[in-house]
């Protein structure tokens, strides 16, 4: 019995499923964040799996570069988080609704 | 044979770490779900060669991405629950629905053999071709992707510049909810 690519991308789609869920289910900003992170981690595992199984090294370059974005994107987020909460006083993604008409 | 039972160990608490995520009432809660995710796919990818990405991993997500969640979490409180009155219809009905098919799909795809490079390339396998030793990855990086690198440079300077911009910001007052047992 071998761990065929076939597996680790299993894992990760079941990975980006349940975060793609968190981000439509949960209404408070920064879980929907964390489920951001989720679905980011199970892309990268794809990437590292098919880089493998390709035999190249690029795979892992690309995780190397997701994982300097998703470290901008986090601080950026949460700055944004902290200021709308600063105005606001809520997290929560259905109060912020000033643009419906 | 190992790799199999690492697999099956590292599968179950990245899986039950996204569950607790998604679940969990308590934000610290789901991050300390995220947090043991993480650890469990840098296992999985110390398994697949891929030792600096792991290390990397662990310490920027692990370390700092989390540090910050945790930090923000504290900042803003963690006693606000998900309001539960629902503005649009059936959504969670709909969107559990929705991904249960859209995984569904993916798995009989390629369960139907359409991506059958998966398996036919396991024969020719060349373990020293893909390890991700720190050398290996600085090779490929610093010759062939040596101009994106220097946009992330460029990335995380725009970043830290804008995360300041926003967080110096003096607005209005805050309004928060007194608690009245703090001023009374």
């Amino acid at each position: 019995m071998i761990v065929t690519a076939g597996w680790y991308m299993g894992l990760a789609a079941i990975l980006f499923a349940i975060g793609a869920l968190g981000i439509l289910i949960r209404r408070n900003a920064l879980v929907m964040f964390m489920c951001v992170e989720l679905m980011l981690n199970a892309v990268n595992l794809t990437l590292i799996s098919a880089g493998r199984e390709l035999g190249t090294l690029d795979g892992q370059v690309s995780v190397f570069f997701v994982l300097v974005v998703a470290a901008a994107e986090v601080v950026v987020g949460l700055a944004i988080l902290v200021s709308v909460f600063r105005n606001r006083a809520t997290a929560s993604v259905d109060e912020l609704a000033e643009l419906s008409g | 044979m190992a790799e199999v039972i690492i697999f099956g160990l590292m599968a179950l608490p990245a899986l039950a770490g996204g569950v607790t995520v998604v679940l969990a009432r308590n934000p610290v809660y789901g991050a300390m779900g995220l947090l043991g995710s993480m650890l469990a796919l840098g296992v999985l990818y110390v398994a697949q060669l891929a030792h600096f990405i792991a290390a990397i991993h662990v310490v920027v997500y692990a370390g700092a991405v989390m540090t910050l969640f945790l930090f923000v979490i504290m900042l803003i409180g963690v006693d606000r629950a998900d309001d539960q009155n629902e503005r649009l219809p059936r959504q969670r009905q709909l969107v559990i629905l929705g991904v249960l098919g859209i995984v569904a799909t993916a798995f009989a795809v390629a369960f139907s053999g359409r991506f059958s490079w998966v398996i036919a390339a396991t024969g020719e396998r060349i373990p020293q071709a893909t390890n991700g030793t720190t050398v290996a990855l600085a090779r490929v990086l610093f010759s062939d992707w040596v101009l994106a690198f220097e946009a992330t440079a460029l990335l995380l300077t725009i970043g830290s510049a804008g995360a300041i911009a926003l967080a110096s910001r003096r607005g209005k007052p805050v309004d928060l909810p007194i608690d009245p047992e703090v001023t009374s």
